[in-house]
């Protein structure tokens, strides 16, 4: 996983509610086995509305996107991260994140700034009027500050997240230091009780068309 | 004893008492400067053991490719079942699949199955089907179990007392590599439906009635668990509908404890405890359900009474009314919802004031993981028995699995459909998602019974109303919305 430490650049306002991962990566291009690759397809369907803020020269190259609540609802796709992030766009700030998405986000090494109605609709205004605003969000100071303006904010993260951000660890490799926990538990629980997929011997009923 | 919510006894039956990584966190926070570590503030993780991990072909195979660049192997292959459903074509099975994208990602999912030692309901196996269908319909989903899958609607697996949620592709990799998840502990909330449901009145109505409530973010950061007499009086398939579309509210998951109808329904099927355990497993199953003088972090309640059938109109599950209803006006919202509406009208070309009733449709899609099974089937079969799909509507049956499809076959039930003029498909996610060739064409309308109405989610420009099988088969014999109340009175 990348390290995330200091961002800053131009940010994108995406202002609207609910912005779902159906509009930020459509069903229709999850049919790659890769992980990159998705930035084109990224909002596909609004980027056909000329005035649309990612089709704004001005934004060319931000690396923030700005929104508002609940962003990143709906399907569980980590794709919808990996859009964002063939967009160059390595934070994203808005008021809220819809739960899985925003985990997507934290396994993918895209950090999350949540901040308050008030700041947010500051930020849209700030930088729908001046699209050149250079905003700086800092990892290890928790803060977010506009350059060149006095306007500064500070958000929370939990500190063991933020730790593992800082340094780009992978989860997995982590936890499996952990294993002889992992064993201790599997011995200690009856494991008779779980159904076992293995033992689904394969099925002599292969499909057969009807109608 | 402290009483405790059924959520919480799961989740603490399944976190793994870890020193090893709470002397690494604590380490980690020292090293950070934190001073107090016994006192962070901020969400604490928990090491979570999987019960039940079920893989589909379109979120795994980036996770198959990092176990193979680390080398690792599938810890538990045995609590792991793979199968294809989001991206199968649901006509013309023995032929090649006309896309290569989407038939090289199938073939994937059989070899990373084959490499790993995973079994997989194949497109060729009787079994296969939409992952949310055939845990149930095989018996792996159970009371208390955790399950987890690479797909948001794993939520369906609640409806027996059993947590589940869905999770990234990251996740994914992390349960395969190694069994856990580490997860923040979500807040818990009561939903309860009190009363009784009138003649007409489903469980998908009860959901749309639920997330019209409390929003599209009313449950973010939360597990709900559904209670009361409504809850209780909903057959397993009613509340699999109801847990189903926990996540169009934002809930992580949604519950409901099991009960006499859970342990019936779970009874003999495949991979059931076998009868010499029985008795033991339904003794721990009973111990499920939350403690009397337990305490929610929210609750909400409503009278099912009251509840009618639902149509969505606009963009999210939310945005919906009454059968009886009309299209509201932007102008009696507040700002941002007036916007928001506003904009969702725009998308579904539909005008305030106009009475739900006399939307006409051009498509119908009776199926997906929230009204694929057995019971929906027969729900809309006896709507459009002896009569005919409407004139210029195109309406199919996708039925969640092989099994629903044969035993839909073997009750009559396709040839009712088939007589009334419904396309009868093979089984899997079909017209849901928009990532198969089953898709709406930019400008057209359907009735679904599917869960979600996003702009574009069945097609690019396509435009959904999210409603229950009953009111779906209503809806394509008239060929414009009708209240199915008045069918069956």
């Amino acid at each position: 996983m990348r390290q995330v430490s200091t961002i800053s650049g131009r940010a994108v306002p995406i202002d609207r509610e609910n912005v779902d991962t159906d509009q930020i990566i459509p069903a229709r291009h999850l049919k790659r086995i890769e992980r990159d690759g998705y930035g084109p397809f990224a909002f596909e369907s609004w980027r056909r509305d000329p005035e649309f803020a990612l089709n704004d020269p001005a934004y060319a190259g931000a690396s923030i996107m700005l929104t508002r609540s609940n962003f990143g609802s709906g399907s569980s796709r980590e794709h919808a991260v990996w859009a964002l992030d063939g967009l160059g766009i390595e934070v994203l700030v808005g008021v809220s994140f819809a739960d899985i998405f925003k985990s997507n986000c934290l396994q993918s090494g895209m950090l999350t700034v949540e901040l308050p109605g008030e700041d947010i609709d500051h930020l849209m205004d700030l930088v729908q009027k001046a699209p050149q605003t250079e905003i700086v969000v800092d990892l290890p100071t928790q803060t977010l500050q506009v350059v060149g303006n006095s306007w500064k904010r500070s958000f929370v993260i939990d500190p063991f997240r933020k730790y593992r951000l800082l340094r780009g660890l992978d989860d997995i490799s982590m936890t499996l230091e952990y294993v002889s926990d992992i064993e201790a538990y599997e011995q200690r629980r009856d494991n008779a009780s779980l159904p076992s997929t293995a033992a689904s011997e394969q099925s002599n009923v292969r499909w057969k068309s009807t109608y | 004893m402290t009483p405790k919510t059924l959520f919480e006894k799961i989740w603490e039956a399944h976190t793994i008492d870890s020193p090893l990584q709470e002397a690494a966190r604590r380490d980690a926070l020292t090293e950070s400067g934190v001073l107090d570590v016994d006192n962070v503030a901020g969400e604490r993780q928990d090491l979570l053991y999987i019960d039940l991990h079920l893989v589909h072909e379109v979120t795994s195979p980036q996770a198959f490719e990092g176990l193979r660049r680390g080398e690792r192997p599938v810890r538990r292959p045995d609590l792991t079942l793979a199968t294809v459903d989001h991206n199968v074509p649901t006509v013309g099975r023995d032929q090649p699949n006309p896309d290569p994208l989407s038939a090289k990602q199938i073939d994937v999912m059989q070899k990373n199955a084959e490499e790993f030692g995973i079994t997989l309901f194949d497109i060729f196996d009787a079994r296969q089907g939409i992952v949310h269908i055939i845990g149930p319909e095989q018996g792996f989903t159970q009371p208390g179990m955790t399950i987890v899958c690479g797909d948001s609607h794993t939520s369906t697996h609640g409806a027996f007392g059993a947590l589940a949620f869905g999770i990234g592709t990251s996740e994914v990799e992390h349960v395969l590599a190694t069994q856990t998840l580490r997860q923040a502990r979500p807040n818990t909330m009561s939903v309860e439906v009190t009363g009784e449901l009138g003649p007409g009145v489903t469980a998908k109505d009860v959901i749309l009635a639920i997330i019209n409530e409390i929003g599209v973010s009313g449950g973010r950061g939360h597990v709900i668990e559904y209670r009361g007499k409504v809850i209780r009086e909903l057959s397993m398939e009613g509340r699999m509908t109801v847990c189903n579309m926990s996540i169009e509210a934002g809930a992580r998951a949604g519950l409901v404890a099991p009960d006499e109808k859970t342990f019936e329904y779970v009874r003999g099927r495949p991979h059931a405890p076998h009868e010499d355990i029985w008795e033991s497993s339904v003794e721990r199953w009973s111990q499920l359900s939350t403690d009397d003088d337990a305490q929610f972090d929210r609750e909400a309640s409503l009278d099912g009474s009251q509840i009618r059938p639902f149509v969505t109109w606009g963009t999210n599950p939310a945005q919906s009314v009454t059968v009886d209803g009309r299209i509201p006006d932007p102008q009696d919202f507040a700002m941002p919802e007036r916007e928001s509406t506003e904009r969702a009208l725009a998308y579904m070309d539909l005008t305030p004031g106009t009475p739900i009733r006399e939307i006409p449709i051009d498509r119908v899609f009776l199926g997906s993981c929230t009204n694929g099974r057995i019971e929906d089937m027969r729900a809309a079969a006896a709507v459009v028995k002896g009569k005919h799909v409407a004139q210029g509507v195109t309406a199919m049956v996708v039925p969640g699995s092989g099994l629903v499809k044969h035993q839909a076959e073997e009750e009559g039930l396709a040839a009712i459909f088939v007589a009334a003029g419904f396309e009868w498909r093979d089984a899997g996610c079909s017209m849901c998602l928009g990532m198969n060739p089953d898709v709406l064409a930019p400008g057209e309308r359907s009735a679904s019974t599917s869960n979600r109405n996003f702009e574009g989610r069945q097609g690019p420009g396509g435009r959904t109303h999210l409603v229950s099988p009953e009111m779906a088969a209503a809806a394509a014999v008239a060929g414009h919305f009708v209240d199915v109340r008045e069918l069956i009175t």
